[in-house]
């Protein structure tokens, strides 16, 4: 996994909510046996017409939106599916971070995993970020992850939560599987005494 | 955690799963059982393979195809389309090469993940359940911790049997009373959902109790569990009881004998102890729920089937009122209209959320003698191999081919737009599944969410219709009952 230290960059603003995942990619992309290459697929439906044409109106489409890093949103982004083609294609389209008042929980879980910083911010604030996000290429926006900070255009630092763990990790580009294999022996314990209370359990 | 305290069913579950907590917090949790489909797993087996890992618990892990495949006979011929087809051979050849139990399509027990896991006795009471699909939340209603998970979770747990969670806070959503005439199980969830929100159970895992939650069976508890997930909920759950154990008993891979004895004694202290705390609490009256129906993309955005569709620009606030605009001209409704009015171009019986047999059942019930109105196409998908088995024994087949309906091999289906069951841009679908997403069934499609009961009812009328009338006059009610 890529580490995230800082990020500076466009932030597109998307004021919705509940923007789910079959908005943020539709089924018909998921028939893919990789984690590459669905950058097209990110928001298909609110970026493309039916013949493949761009919809001027989308903000993704605009400039300087098209280079986004940044996405600034409203409640419940990434509600609905397990998908994890979600944080693929907004990475792969290149966004690192989405900032919104909270996320569905299986969305947040994802992101971390591959490299996207979600930050949880007050809808007061997201509203101003927004602001920001609108007047495009002169308003880039700073993510800090170690000071746990976004920095607005005019220099304001706005303080946010992440776990300990969850930020080391991604620092550091970590692979939880490693970690955790390195873990083994304290699994094996769990599973011989699971084993013996519950023998039903295994096969 | 301290002995004494009162816990929850959740609570106690976790406890019993906690191999290791890190200093955050953060629990290494233990994995029961992990169901693996063919779509959210193909990147995770190969993260697997360049790693030189191995899967830790071959007997917990079980694979089957549902979300891709074709539910008729060319699934048997040769899947059509060439991606679904690399995404079954994928699958394939992954269970192959690392030994995982794989139930292939041209077996009776295939069939949608969440039905197959509960009817084979996969899942059981207390276990820890994952899949990569979010209605993973379904097998909660054995009484077990059931949630779904992305991909590199899904590597995770192939690699360690193990994933890394923070706990969940309690939420209780009691039920009291007694359903009405004509109502089921699909309308409890849809009205909590109505009520709570799309994303009102998030970071809880909500358990669902109370007098109407009890009189439920099996089928109607997955229903409720399953849809947990459209309300934010990192899992539904349901305390395991008599109902539970009944259901158990008759599993082919549920314990037998001494064994089974011994788990129902562990499973039966289950159920969150009396003074147990939850963060959240919504109490709901059964007796105020009608047949519901969902009119919007969202599933919160629910009615009872008598209502009209609201007017966008009677909401608070101008976001509300923005994106309620842009529900009604996806939809394509006219604010104030009557919610029965709506005409409809199909009929979904199936998916995770209501293709088991008592959910057929229900609709052929009401489908009994009757026809599917002209220019209507209707479908029943049922949501395994023995589930339509069973149906075919009960001459179910029968009733709903007669009535113009049909009858299809098990998988999602038209659930989701990943197979070739799917809508065209602006057709307008009464199903019985889970989301009424824009273009979820099809892109440009129009889904209203409601209970098998209700989507006969509109199969017959071509309409959104209130079932309980076609009960009454009809005679249903004795069956129904």
């Amino acid at each position: 996994m890529t580490p995230f230290t800082t990020l500076t960059g466009v932030a597109a603003p998307l004021p919705l909510a509940n923007v789910d995942t079959d908005k943020i990619i539709p089924s018909r992309f998921l028939k893919t046996i990789e984690r590459k290459g669905l950058g097209r697929a990110a928001f298909a439906d609110l970026r493309f017409n039916d013949d493949g044409s761009e919809k001027p109106e989308f903000v993704l489409n605009q400039e300087p939106y098209r280079h986004a890093e940044i996405l600034v949103t409203h409640e419940n982004f990434g509600c609905g599916s397990s998908r994890e083609h979600a944080p693929w294609a907004l990475l792969d389209f290149g966004i690192r971070c989405v900032i919104a008042p909270d996320f569905a929980d299986i969305f947040h879980n994802n992101s971390f995993k591959n490299g996207i910083l979600p930050i949880r911010l007050s809808r007061e604030i997201c509203d101003r970020l927004m602001e920001d996000a609108r007047m495009g290429a002169n308003a880039r926006l700073s993510v800090d992850l170690a000071r746990q900070v976004v920095i607005r255009p005019n220099g304001e630092e706005i303080p946010f939560e992440v776990d300990p763990l969850r930020k080391h990790r991604l620092l550091n580009g970590l692979d939880d599987i490693g970690e955790t294999m390195q873990r083994a022996t304290v699994i094996q314990g769990f599973e011989e005494k699971q084993r013996a209370a519950q023998p039903w359990l295994y096969g | 955690m301290s002995a004494t305290k009162p816990r929850t069913l959740f609570d106690k579950i976790w406890d019993a799963h906690v191999v290791e907590t890190m200093p955050d917090g953060t629990a290494l949790l233990y994995i029961d059982r992990h169901l693996v489909h063919e779509v959210t797993s193909p990147q995770a087996f190969e993260g697997l393979r360049t790693a030189g890992r191995r899967v830790h618990r071959l007997d917990g892990t079980f694979a089957v195809t549902d979300h891709n495949v074709p539910t008729d006979a060319t699934r048997f011929t040769g899947i059509r389309e060439p991606e679904s087809a690399l995404q079954v051979a994928t699958l394939e050849k992954n269970v192959a090469e690392f030994g995982v139990t794989y139930i292939p399509l041209d077996d009776a027990r295939q069939g949608i993940v969440h039905i197959v896991g509960p009817e084979l006795g996969i899942s059981l009471p207390g276990m820890t359940i994952v899949c990569g699909d979010s209605h993973t939340s379904t097998h909660g209603a054995l009484g077990a911790m059931a949630f779904g998970i992305g991909t590199s979770e899904v590597e995770h747990v192939l690699a360690t049997q193990t994933l890394l969670q923070k706990p969940a806070k309690n939420m209780r959503v009691t039920v009291n009373g007694t359903l009405g005439f004509g109502c089921t199980a699909k309308d409890i969830v849809l009205a909590i959902i109505g009520r709570i929100g799309t994303a009102g159970g998030t970071g809880h895992v909500i358990e669902y109790a109370g007098e109407a939650i009890r009189a439920l069976d099996m089928a109607g508890r997955m229903t409720i569990c399953n849809m947990s997930i459209e309300a934010g909920a990192r899992a539904g759950m349901i305390a395991p009881d008599e109902t539970t154990f009944d259901y158990v008993r008759t599993r082919p891979m549920a314990p037998k004998g001494e064994a089974l004895e011994r788990a129902i004694a562990w499973w039966s202290t289950l159920p969150s102890d009396e003074g147990a705390h939850f963060d959240r609490e919504v109490v709901l009256d059964a007796a105020d729920i009608a047949p519901m129906v969902s009119w919007g993309t969202s599933p919160e955005d629910v009615l009872p089937i008598t209502g009209n569709v609201p007017d966008p620009e009677a909401a608070d606030d101008e976001a509300r009122r923005t994106q309620l605009r842009r529900m009604v001209e996806y939809m394509g409704l006219v604010p104030g209209q009557r919610l029965e009015d709506l005409k409809v171009d199909a009929v979904f019986l199936g998916s995770c959320t209501n293709g088991r047999i008592e959910d057929i059942r229900a609709a052929a019930a009401v489908m009994k003698g009757r026809r599917v109105a002209e220019g209507v196409r209707a479908m029943v998908v049922p949501g395994s191999g023995l589930v339509k088995q069973q149906a075919e024994a009960e001459g179910l087949d029968v009733i709903m081919k007669e009535a113009g309906f049909e009858w299809r091999e098990a998988g999602c289906s038209m659930c989701l737009g990943m197979n070739p069951d799917r809508l065209q841009p602006g057709q307008r679908c009464a199903s019985t599944s889970n989301r009424n997403f824009e273009g979820r069934q099809g892109k440009g499609a129009r889904t209203h969410l409601l209970s098998p009961a209700m989507a006969a009812a509109a199969a017959i009328t071509g309409h959104l219709t209130d079932v309980r009338e076609m009960m009454s006059r009809h005679g249903a009610r004795e069956t129904m009952l």
